[in-house]
């Protein structure tokens, strides 16, 4: 038997040791390839036009995630010339930035969702969150008509802010304190928003579900899917790389 | 008695904060899991005050001490029976949804049965649920004999057991409700996450504990693998679950990492769920019972020194291969990548172990189902784990990342590998476990292989064609230099590969259905009468030459 069997009789025979080796060994692969994403600059590139999500959207992400859309919808845009024909430019790392938990996706069951925002009507969103099939017949989506039924309760926005601050979300005290507000303004055509489009740029204000008396589940999840992937413009990047 | 005042006591302190918490719960998902853990509270204090030992206390002891001649087997037992429960739900589940994909309407229009839901609800019931229960049943199983010692802190075995179905039914009613941190295979909500972190570490203690309290002084291969499976999914668990709860009486929380930092993170946990949740516990598996079913020894003992250490090591860093083309830093998509392909390495390694243990004993694949079901378990595994190298190389994950492909990998190393190794322990525990001469019937054992081989078959072969057409398809260009199909036309496509992809679902079920039936016989004490498996039919009076008369007459 060689030496190295014989040094490792010594593991094989004290478990604390054997337990720290194995630790230890395991340990390194995540340490050396996760830790430094948080200090190397350049792994998030400064992006115009991010900006943390309207209270609105946050609600509708919050029943995004709810409902399992990642299951079958990612959003991630590839940099290839057929995904990004396809659906639009691809996805920047400092897009998803303030993504709590992030929301790429890891199988197109459906259609990325990335650059989905603006993309359709409200209208079409609505009838075909009701029943996808009258819109696209070859559609396997499940029905989420409940969605237009149920009356929006995402709880008290002031946590959720609150709770997205310490993890890091740059919430001002301002946008906190307006947060419950902020969420039934932004559905609300006769809301005043000023304030609201301050805070949070290129919002956008309007009765999403085609229901204004009522604030549904369906405003919300429609208001998130028509910002996905508008913040930045990447029309103004290219127009700066190629003078015309 | 004092001491069963105090736990007493303490269940029903449970049971008075759990109601008070679903009182004043902020979400209905959060209330309906208060009043779950007051019901297991509440069992848990009337077994105490009903199951509880009173002659023994009247002697003044809390209860009578388990005879020290014979393994603690009575957690293992009950893992044996929780595995399968939870593998036909699991596989169940699967099966549904595998329609919902070919047939939509079966998404039935309720926002509790939606393909979104359910999807977790399988994923997590076969992986933790039925993988689960077998790996803590099996190890209770391997680190007693092998150890030649009873388990460690009974109590506390008996703890994890009923405390791991309490986290599995919190995670799977929150499914339902929609109570999720949508991390992929880690799902369930930060009060599940802290309550499996409980669980989990008290399992660490009965496992160790009983690796201390060994009789042999070697500790054997199998326990390294369940020991590194235990650590590494503690550290997982507990790094890619870091939330920050909206309220402490709600479900609703965020994730501390945000983008690219909560991609990685969750996919060198996702990762790993498959390294060492589906690998490392299972190598320990075949470790112990493939050897014991070929009543061979292990092929190599060099060899389970260089594969247990190359894997747990190369593993882990083999996480962002599930991220390639996204915004994750480039260097961190080739440093998966590399390691990704070097561990096809380590993985035969261990295959090659297991396969060679049978050397000598080939001829068992012909007689023995449970080590033909070892085999294609090996086989399997291998092909898997080739496979698996294989679409971590950047320019084939480009073809192959968001298609189908994935699903059919993942399956031929989950029905394959884990489904199948699982299996054959099964079979091979539960005569042992309930002091059976033998299994109810060998050739149920026989269906059940060719069943659930003719499942995968269907399954992996049909997610092969429907995930490379898929992504064929999306980048399909036509001579007019535009994209040629709609992202509906691929979905229509898919239509029958997805019917193929069920019916092999369902021919899996139908496989452990029979495991069940055959189980269940077993456990009732019943032998089928049935023609043994043996040798190729010998007819001694046929085994000779003709005489009398020559075999071919003289040409003229």
């Amino acid at each position: 038997m060689s030496g190295f069997a014989k040094h490792h009789k010594k593991l094989e025979r004290n478990v604390t040791l054997l337990g720290l080796a194995a630790f230890v060994t395991v340990a390194i692969g995540g340490i050396v390839e996760i830790a430094p994403l948080f200090w190397i600059d350049n792994t998030i590139e400064k992006v115009e036009g991010v900006r943390p999500y309207t209270p609105l959207e946050l609600a509708g992400r919050n029943i995004y995630i709810r409902e399992g859309c990642y299951s079958c919808h990612s959003q991630m845009v590839r940099p290839f010339r057929d995904e990004v024909e396809r659906y639009g430019h691809y996805s920047l790392a400092a897009e998803s930035m303030y993504d709590h938990p992030f929301q790429w996706g890891s199988k197109r069951t459906g259609p990325d969702l990335a650059r989905v925002g603006g993309r359709y009507s409200d209208e079409w969103h609505v009838q075909h969150l009701i029943d996808p099939r009258s819109v696209v017949p070859e559609s396997i989506m499940p029905p989420y008509a409940f969605l237009a039924e149920k009356d929006l309760k995402a709880g008290d926005m002031v946590k959720h802010l609150t709770a997205q601050r310490r993890v890091g979300v740059p919430y001002t005290e301002e946008a906190i304190a307006a947060a419950n507000d902020d969420l039934m303004a932004q559905a609300d055509p006769t809301a005043s928003t000023t304030d609201l489009e301050k805070r949070y740029p290129k919002a956008q204000v309007r009765d999403f579900d085609g229901d204004p008396d009522r604030l549904t589940e369906m405003d919300a999840l429609v208001a998130y899917l028509q910002m996905i992937g508008t913040l930045v413009d990447f029309e103004a990047g290219e127009a700066l790389e190629e003078p015309r | 008695m004092d001491t069963l005042l105090l736990k007493a006591g303490g269940w029903l302190a449970i049971v008075f904060f759990a109601f008070i918490a679903m009182v004043l719960a902020a979400d209905a998902g959060f209330a309906v899991h208060m009043a779950i853990i007051a019901l297991a509270a509440g069992i848990a204090l009337w077994v105490t005050i009903n199951k509880a030992d009173y002659a023994a206390i009247g002697r003044g002891i809390l209860k009578a001490p388990a005879d020290p001649g014979i393994y603690d087997d009575d957690p293992i037992r009950w893992g044996v029976i929780a595995t399968i429960f939870w593998g036909i739900a699991g596989f169940l589940v699967g099966l549904i949804i595998a329609l919902q994909l070919a047939f939509p309407v079966l998404n039935l229009n309720f926002e509790y049965t939606t393909f979104g839901r359910l999807r977790p609800l399988h994923t997590s019931a076969v992986i933790f649920a039925f993988g689960g229960n077998a790996l803590i049943a099996t190890s209770y199983y391997v680190v007693q004999r092998t150890c030649r010692a009873r388990l460690a802190f009974p109590g506390l075995a008996r703890f994890v057991f009923w405390g791991y179905q309490l986290f599995i039914v919190l995670a799977a009613t929150g499914y339902l409700m929609g109570v999720t941190q949508s991390k992929e295979y880690a799902e369930p909500e930060w009060y599940v996450d802290l309550w499996l972190t409980i669980v989990w570490l008290c399992y660490a203690a009965v496992f160790i504990g009983t690796i201390v309290r060994r009789s042999e002084p070697h500790i054997y291969v199998a326990n390294w693998f369940y020991l590194s499976f235990i650590l590494t999914i503690a550290m997982l668990h507990v790094v890619n679950g870091l939330s920050m709860p909206v309220s402490l009486l709600g479900s609703k929380s965020y994730a501390a990492f945000a983008g690219v930092q909560d991609a990685l993170t969750q996919w060198w946990y996702g990762h790993n769920a498959v390294g060492f949740f589906l690998t490392a516990g299972f190598l320990a598996m075949m470790y112990y019972f493939v050897p014991k079913q070929a009543e061979r020894p292990v092929y190599s003992y060099r060899l389970s020194i260089i594969h247990f250490w190359s894997l747990i090591f190369l593993y882990i860093w083999a996480g962002p291969h599930h991220l390639h083309y996204t915004a994750l830093p480039d260097w961190a998509q080739t440093l998966g990548m590399v390691f990704s392909v070097v561990l096809w390495m380590p993985s035969w390694g261990g295959m090659i172990n297991g396969l060679m243990t049978l050397n000598g004993a080939w001829d068992k694949i012909r007689t023995d189902p449970i080590i033909r079901m070892m085999v294609l378990a090996l086989a399997f595994y291998g092909m898997s784990t080739f496979e698996g190298p294989m679409m971590s190389i950047k320019a084939v994950n480009s073809l192959s990342h968001y298609t189908d492909w994935t699903i059919g990998h993942v399956h031929s190393g989950a029905l394959g590998w884990n489904g199948m190794i699982t299996f054959a322990c099964l079979y091979y525990l539960v005569p042992r476990l309930w002091g059976k001469e033998r299994l109810y019937s060998l050739r149920m054992v026989n269906w059940h292989f060719w069943l659930a081989t003719l499942g995968i078959v269907l399954y992996a072969a049909s997610m092969w064609v429907a995930g490379i057409m898929q992504g064929l398809m999306w980048r399909e260009y036509g001579d007019d230099g535009y994209l040629v199909y709609a992202f509906s036309e691929v979905v229509s496509a898919m239509l029958p590969m997805y019917i193929i992809r069920a019916a092999g679902g369902l021919l899996y079920l139908a496989g452990a259905i029979v495991l069940v039936y055959n189980v269940w016989m077993t456990i009732a004490g019943k032998q089928r009468e049935e023609k043994p498996m043996t040798e190729t039919p010998y007819d001694e009076a046929a085994d000779k030459p003709i005489v009398g008369k020559p075999a071919i007459e003289p040409a003229e």
